[in-house]
């Protein structure tokens, strides 16, 4: 298995290379002089030069791009002119809020998700089948940013449930109880297009599973029908079911930007839109660079939970 | 075309997605012509009118702007650049796929790469860092949706494309001296067309959304015009003093992705062959049961006695009648072979014992199975399992099929034991290990943490049936347990079975095709065709004198080693389709000997001799050898 794991962060190095070079390409599609696009039209002369000096941008094109990616392997992914401050420091102060959200959005939309599917296809066509088939509907179909908003009007402001926005309260203690009343709705609101995706496939993967001869060696054998469902057909299914979570684990992640957005958290996707709206582009491709590495990392997780799961996978 | 058409009108819900994305098209196109008021006309004076106040249907927003007006404009804009988006993802997204997927090789290769690493980001990410480039506007948030959809269109038609690449149709086109241009425009793009549209029909939703997700970040379409998402996005400060200017853009943008949704799905499903021929439902825990007329009582004191069983399909309108009216039964200690080609109806009536027909679409219909007296048709989920292995177990075809692929074989056996016993899983293991004893496999004790794939297929045959025997049950059916074995391990299975059956006074009933294998283990023989048994009796008495032709012809059909002189036969022609029965005798069609009787009536399995009976007006070898 170490060995695997190994093979896998190995294989991950060209995918991370790739993830640079494209950052850096469509960067390069900044029109006209990056220098003046980040400093502002109203930049001194003086300003531009340094700053084109400092980027390397009196170079050419793949030796600014090995400067770039050279400074950052050594950790410096630039300065952020709007914040002046280090990008990796912003980013790394930011990535903890971002990094508590898209995680336990992730967790519930897997567990949440799983849990529907399976008892979705175990009552295929019965009552609670078409309960979730419809909730899963509404579920995709409803715009996280705006499910947010009305969430918030309704359990914030006419319930008074929960807080309605920030992380931390301004004044007073900052503990896990606290925390977790300000995460309850955005995690959720993050979670349920995943949620949705999630519950379809697991449905019709159990669907598939249900239908095996191992199944029905199952029930020969007398064991009980949860155990049936729940053990022999979702565990089968999960082979399926897994590269989902993966790629659902990068919208939680990306959707997380709209999320921060509409309930004020303080994560690397409102940082992200500050920056853009800002031109603090050296902020921009550091944060997306270092989300989609740890996004890469996570893929690589998935992989090798897939191979404890499934024997047959050569380690 | 019209089936399709038609199937889509049947699922309602796709018709009410179809309405609502009409109504929203409808009005969207209309726009212009309907008396609205200026969308970005702002009266500070009118700020935040309620709804249905007058003059403002929908109310107004925070600069005092009819907010009826703005959202049929906003709706406008949204749905036209989510369709852009679409039509620009797809037509790049598919030239890609098409010129990776025709060409192949390193162009597919190198394409290919670039198009995993795009798909190795989060999606918005991609989307937000291109906007960062470009600078925020409508313009270039379009361009930035479309450009992280192209790899999705990409690989899909590649796919495709590899497909169609190869077929005759292409290399004839080749040959016939025609650019790969006109190729490609000429023969690949008109098949690969309705999957580009398809695909774009599904991912149109997603568009609109992600569109209106850029503009409601501010970084979409820039005041004063507004999209839908950023009619949401200006709401924002004032949605708990004003929650109606959020509401109105926001429930608009659920109707649209929801219609597309529902259509989507629809079209879906209409496509989809599986769900018309109903294969995609999952078969429940037990066989529903839905039993007319009377129950017949036990007639004999046999272990186990089934009486006029009968099992059909129901698929659609369609019966298939699998099994009709069969009477069987098996003593302790007995072997009765169950033998007909496949559609018979042999296995179908062996798994009615314990309710394991796949239900849906499986339903017996009638008769009866008694189990030491007690009649097990329709009992309670909680009797039959408890049955299930413990008194009656199966031993089925193709174990590497009906092994769980994930779990190691020694867990499925402690599994066996535990579900009906609890024993410690130490002594459970211990008791696993005995079994693969007893089925003769080699080191047990190391083969018990063995995968199912890791183990050949006889050995995975011996654990098929260890688990059978993990309770000591007092019937085994085992269904073509051997079919999927080669010979040498067919004949070791068969004598492990027959030691079995001596040592343990186990009642076997048999499945197969092979006559053969009968002649070696069974002492009595049930002869099934289109779901009847056509004859019966004890197994050398049937394979010296069969009576009926189909048994004859059935016999024929085995070679025997050295028996070079006589001419191995097959039976011309397939066994009747079950939903429609002709009159009469179902082999008539087949059988050389058939006569105008043979055609008509029901004709009942009589009986020609002690133990003898068999469904034929025309019976062979009844006079020299019968009393």
């Amino acid at each position: 298995m170490t060995g695997y794991i190994l093979k896998r962060l190995l294989s991950a190095i060209p995918v991370l290379l790739g993830i640079s070079v494209i950052v850096f390409a469509i960067m390069a599609l900044i029109p006209g002089d990056p220098a003046t696009a980040i400093l502002g039209s109203y930049a001194t002369p003086e300003n531009v030069e340094k700053l084109n000096r400092d980027l390397g941008l009196d170079q050419g094109f793949v030796a600014r791009y090995f400067i770039w990616l050279g400074n950052m392997l050594q950790g410096d992914f630039g300065r952020s002119f709007a914040l002046n401050r280090p990008v990796l420091d912003e980013v790394l102060d930011r990535f903890g809020a971002t990094l508590i959200l898209a995680g336990s959005s992730f967790l519930l939309c897997s567990l949440l998700g799983i849990a529907a599917g399976v008892v979705s296809a175990a009552r295929q066509y019965g009552l609670a089948d078409k309960a979730i088939t419809f909730a899963v509907l509404l579920g995709i179909s409803i715009p996280s940013f705006f499910l947010g908003m009305m969430m918030i009007l309704i359990f914030a402001v006419q319930l008074r449930w929960f807080p309605v926005s920030g992380m931390w309260p301004i004044y007073g203690d900052r503990n896990l109880p606290v925390l977790l009343d300000h995460l309850a709705m955005p995690a959720f609101a993050l979670s349920v297009v995943a949620t949705g995706v999630i519950a379809r496939l697991a449905r019709s993967a159990m669907l598939e599973v249900l239908r095996q001869d191992f199944i029905r060696t199952a029930r020969a054998k007398g064991v009980n029908e949860r155990r049936v469902i729940w053990r022999h057909a979702l565990r089968a299914a999960m082979v399926s079911i897994i590269p989902i979570l993966g790629i659902q684990a990068g919208f939680v992640l990306s959707g997380a930007v709209y999320i921060e957005m509409v309930f004020q958290w303080p994560g690397v996707g409102r940082m992200l839109v500050d920056a853009i709206l800002k031109r603090d582009i050296l902020l921009v491709q550091g944060g997306v660079v270092f989300i989609a590495a740890c996004y890469v990392m996570f893929n690589i997780l998935v992989d090798v939970a897939q191979a404890l799961l499934d024997p047959r996978i050569k380690t | 075309m019209t089936a399709f058409l038609k199937l889509l009108a049947r699922n309602r819900l796709a018709l009410a997605g179809l309405v609502m994305i009409g109504i929203v098209v409808l009005l969207a196109l209309l726009t212009p012509l309907l008396p609205l008021a200026d969308p970005d006309v702002t009266r500070t004076a009118d700020r935040f009118k309620p709804p249905f106040s007058e003059g403002a249907l929908l109310g107004t927003d925070h600069l005092g702007r009819d907010l009826l007006s703005r959202l049929l404009w906003g709706t406008r804009l949204s749905l036209a650049m989510g369709l852009a988006a679409a039509i620009i993802a797809a037509t790049l997204g598919s030239a890609i796929g098409i010129i990776a997927g025709y060409f192949g090789g390193r162009t597919d290769n190198i394409i290919m790469r670039g198009v995993d690493m795009l798909m190795a980001f989060p999606y918005i990410l991609l989307a937000l860092a291109i906007v960062a480039a470009l600078g925020p506007g409508l313009m270039n948030a379009l361009i930035a949706v479309a450009a992280v959809n192209v790899p999705f269109f990409a690989r899909n038609i590649r796919g495709i494309t590899v497909g169609i690449a190869h077929k005759e149709f292409i290399d004839a086109a080749r040959l016939a001296g025609m650019r790969d241009r006109e190729i490609i425009l000429g023969e690949v793009l008109p098949n690969v067309l309705p999957v580009i549209v398809i695909a774009m029909s599904t991912t149109v939703g997603w568009m609109i959304l992600e569109t209106a997700g850029l503009s409601f970040l501010g970084l979409g379409s820039q005041p004063p015009q507004a999209d839908l998402g950023s009619m949401l996005g200006e709401a924002r400060s004032a949605l708990i003093t004003n929650p109606h200017t959020s509401i109105v853009p926001g429930a608009m943008i659920l109707i649209i992705v929801m219609g597309i949704n529902l259509l989507g799905d629809g079209i879906r499903d209409a496509l989809d062959p599986r769900l018309k021929s109903g294969a995609l439902s999952r078969p429940m825990a037990a066989t529903t049961v839905d039993r007319q007329g009377a129950v017949p009582a036990a007639r004999t004191d046999s272990l186990l006695d089934i009486t006029g069983l009968q099992t059909e399909f129901r698929v659609r309108d369609r019966q298939y009648k699998a099994v009709g009216g069969v009477d069987l039964h098996v003593k302790k200690g007995a072997c009765l072979g169950i033998i007909g080609e496949s559609g018979s109806g042999k296995s179908v009536t062996a798994l009615s014992v314990m309710g394991l027909v796949a239900s849906p679409p499986g339903v017996i219909t009638g008769g009866a199975v008694h189990f030491d007296g007690k009649d097990i048709v329709g009992a309670p989920y909680e009797v039959l399992r408890a049955l299930r292995g413990r008194r009656v177990a199966y031993i089925f075809q193709d174990p590497l099929a009906t092994l769980h692929p994930l779990y190691r074989v020694g867990d499925q056996l402690i599994e066996a034991i535990q579900s009906h016993e609890s024993v410690p899983r130490s002594a459970a293991r211990a008791r696993a290990i005995d079994l693969l004893k007893s089925v003769r496999i080699p080191n047990a004790e190391s083969r018990i943490d063995s995968y199912p794939y890791e183990m050949s297929g006889g050995m995975r045959q011996r654990v098929g049936i260890a688990m059978a025997l993990a309770n000591d049950p007092d019937v085994i059916i085992a269904d073509e347990p051997t079919t999927a074995l080669d010979v040498t391990v067919q004949a070791q299975i068969l004598s492990v079975l027959s030691d079995l059956r001596r040592e343990r006074g186990l009642a076997i009933i048999f499945i197969t095709h092979d006559f053969g294998v009968v002649g070696q283990l069974c002492d009595s023989v049930a002869v099934m065709y289109a779901g009847r048994i056509v004859e019966q009796g004890p197994t050398g008495a049937v394979l010296r004198n069969p009576q009926h032709p189909y048994t004859s012809r059935l016999i024929d059909c085995v070679p025997t080693l050295g028996g070079g002189q006589r001419k191995l036969a097959a039976i011309p022609g397939l066994p009747p389709v079950v939903d429609n029965l002709p009159a009469g005798c179902a082999f008539a069609a087949r059988c050389d000997k058939a006569q105008a009787d043979c055609r008509a009536g029901q004709i009942d399995l009589l009986a020609t001799g002690p133990d003898r009976r068999v469904r034929c007006l025309f019976p062979e070898n009844v006079t020299e050898h019968s009393i």
